[in-house]
């Protein structure tokens, strides 16, 4: 399932502005790769390029190119939709859809993506991502309620378990605990380690210790002023970003010197 | 030339913060408003002071009263706040004065022929008494629910247009035209449907589809409008977790934005039928009055309405006058109903669909 991901030289820009600077790096399959870097350095940005939606802003665009299993993804034939089936996403904020119910919200991905399927194979594919998101004990009596009755961490739970649904070969997330209080944090982080098994995972943080807890890979992004673009400066094991990196900015912003 | 601290005046207390001051009594804008109105009373009955004049009187004392009190012992800042009590609680009274004088009116004139003969005669061979608007009923009906018909599938799929797809020159002319339109006098909507039809079926044409392709000229931009607000109100993070389960645009907006919206959306066409319902100019030109019931929008003859037959029935009274009269106000008392009613509707949908939370 899970696929490797091939970064050359990507640029993004929004219209005429440079957000994201000729980033290469490589992101292996089956393991958690943390982007980490001050405010407005791009990581987002970058992160979205990975399945395409940044293309939501409209003037929008890229250069260089994103190869997963061989195909660029900003190849001319490419769908974006095909790419964003393969390549989920979960985002800061819980979002799940208010008009439907929990289970509804989990088997949104299948039902809306028009795949036909047996009421008793989609509850075996409900209750699976549910089980997956480390959801399923604490709503399997309420399926039906709405999704928003949720408690903040267990709505971030959902909204994994609804891109897990639709079997995705890499998950993003953009900074998913940033709105969650630690033990809910806790919950995600767990998660994130289990699932890293069968996905894998690009994740945005803030959070230092979050990216030393659970990834493998650590990229370092930076910025050099407002208006600048963003740039990586470092991508290394986790371990060596933490302990010994080998660029000074790095090391500056890791410590809290960053200025 | 040395600086010095400004020294704080020895009488005022480092720690002595006023923060208890004193406060009128719960009672005390009653009283001077019973002075006020008491003094405006008197002054009505001893002079024969207009009563209205009497009111304004009674105010304008109980606001002078509160104020100079109320400053007194409360300060500055209190006493403003009252004053401007005043004046909104007054300015409220005076915006419900019309409508609670309409409505009284209506009810009072309206009720007498507020019969079931109404609901179930048309005017055919009536001459005087009896009859109903049974006929301007259900073509008011007809011709609200055809303009229905044709604006909501245009209104909706243009706010659809205008707010997930639309960039740049056509949108904005989209946009442009759409509040043109909500500009436009009813009078006009109806010699444009006129003019319209004119060319099909020739001079002299009068139709009950011609009256509901003017209305809905009124209608479109008003559903439009209300749509485009409330599809705004979706979050845009709804629609960007949608995309990024691979689900196409055209199904984000169809399942997710629209289900999201709906209960706005309903409520806001609801209200744009309450707007048409009641239009009158177009009509009377382009549907015409008749007595008979005439239930075929499509056939090239007269259709009643009831804006249109409390109009007649007022304007044109036959001979004895009362009963057309009365006729006239039970009309317009069916159609206040009618839209309160939908108003109503319109509130239970927007309940009904609305996201539950718990």
């Amino acid at each position: 399932m899970a696929k490797s991901i091939d970064i050359s030289d990507l640029s993004i820009f929004y219209g005429s502005f440079m957000a994201v600077r000729e980033v290469s790096m490589t992101i292996q399959a089956r393991s958690v790769t943390a982007l980490i870097g001050p405010s407005g350095c791009g990581k987002s940005t970058f992160l979205r390029s990975l399945n395409r939606m940044h293309e939501v802003v409209p003037g929008a665009r890229v250069e260089g190119k994103v190869v997963i299993d061989g195909q660029d993804l900003y190849g001319p034939d490419i769908d974006p939709v095909a790419v964003r089936r393969q390549i989920g996403m979960v985002f800061q904020r819980p979002n799940p859809f208010p008009t439907m119910s929990i289970y509804e919200n989990t088997a949104a991905g299948m039902r809306l993506n028009n795949k036909r399927m047996p009421k008793k194979d989609l509850d075996e594919k409900v209750e699976g991502s549910l089980r997956g998101a480390n959801l399923w004990e604490e709503v399997k009596d309420r399926l039906d309620r709405p999704g928003s009755s949720l408690s903040g961490g267990q709505q971030q739970r959902l909204c994994i378990a609804r891109a897990i649904a639709v079997e995705p070969e890499v998950l993003l997330m953009d900074e998913p605990c940033s709105a969650l209080d630690p033990i809910s944090t806790l919950a995600i982080e767990d998660l994130i380690a289990e699932l890293k098994q069968e996905y894998t995972i690009i994740i945005v943080t803030h959070n230092m210790q979050q990216a030393a807890r659970v990834s493998d890979r650590t990229g370092f992004f930076t910025i050099e002023g407002t208006g600048k673009p963003g740039r990586l400066i470092e991508m290394d094991d986790t371990s060596k970003i933490f302990s010994m990196p080998s660029e000074k900015q790095t090391e500056d912003y890791i410590s809290g010197r960053f200025g | 030339m040395t600086i010095t601290a400004p020294q704080r005046e020895s009488s005022v207390p480092l720690s002595g913060m006023p923060l208890v001051h004193g406060t009128l009594p719960g009672w005390a804008p009653w009283a001077t408003l019973a002075a006020g109105a008491a003094l405006g009373a008197a002054l009505a009955v001893a002079s024969g002071l207009h009563i209205a004049l009497a009111i304004l009187l009674a105010l304008l004392v109980h606001s002078v009263a509160i104020y100079a009190w109320s400053r007194s012992v409360e300060g500055a800042r209190r006493a403003t706040d009252r004053i401007v009590t005043t004046i909104v609680s007054g300015a409220f009274l005076l915006a419900l004065v019309p409508l609670v004088s309409v409505i009284m009116t209506v009810l009072q004139k309206g009720l007498v022929r507020f019969d079931a003969e109404f609901f179930t005669f048309s005017m055919r061979g009536i001459v005087g008494e009896g009859g109903g608007a049974y006929h301007a009923i259900l073509g008011t009906l007809i011709i609200t629910g055809l303009a229905a018909a044709i604006s909501i599938p245009i209104g909706l799929m243009s706010a659809i247009y205008l707010v997930e797809y639309g960039r740049g020159r056509l949108a904005k002319s989209v946009t442009f035209f759409v509040d043109v339109m909500t500009g436009i006098p009813s009078i006009v909507a109806g010699l444009f449907a006129y003019a319209l039809f004119v060319l099909v079926f020739g001079p002299g044409v009068r139709m009950g589809l011609a009256g509901a392709v003017a209305l809905s000229v009124l209608m479109t931009p008003v559903v439009v409008r209300s749509t485009e607000e409330m599809l705004k109100l979706v979050p845009h993070e709804l629609r960007e977790a949608s995309y990024a389960l691979g689900i196409p645009k055209w199904r984000t907006v169809t399942k997710i934005v629209l289900p999201t919206a709906v209960a706005g959306i309903a409520s806001g066409v609801t209200l744009a039928i309450a707007r048409v319902i009641g239009e009158t100019a177009p009509l009377l030109i382009v549907a015409g009055t008749t007595t008979a019931v005439n239930l075929n929008p499509f056939d090239d003859s007269r259709m009643a309405t009831l804006p249109v037959f409390s109009y007649y029935s007022y304007a044109l009274p036959g001979v004895p006058r009362e009963p057309y009269l009365d006729r006239a106000w039970a009309a317009a008392l069916t159609l206040i109903l009618v839209v309160m009613a939908l108003n109503l509707v319109g509130r239970v949908i927007a309940r009904l669909f609305a996201p539950k939370s718990r």
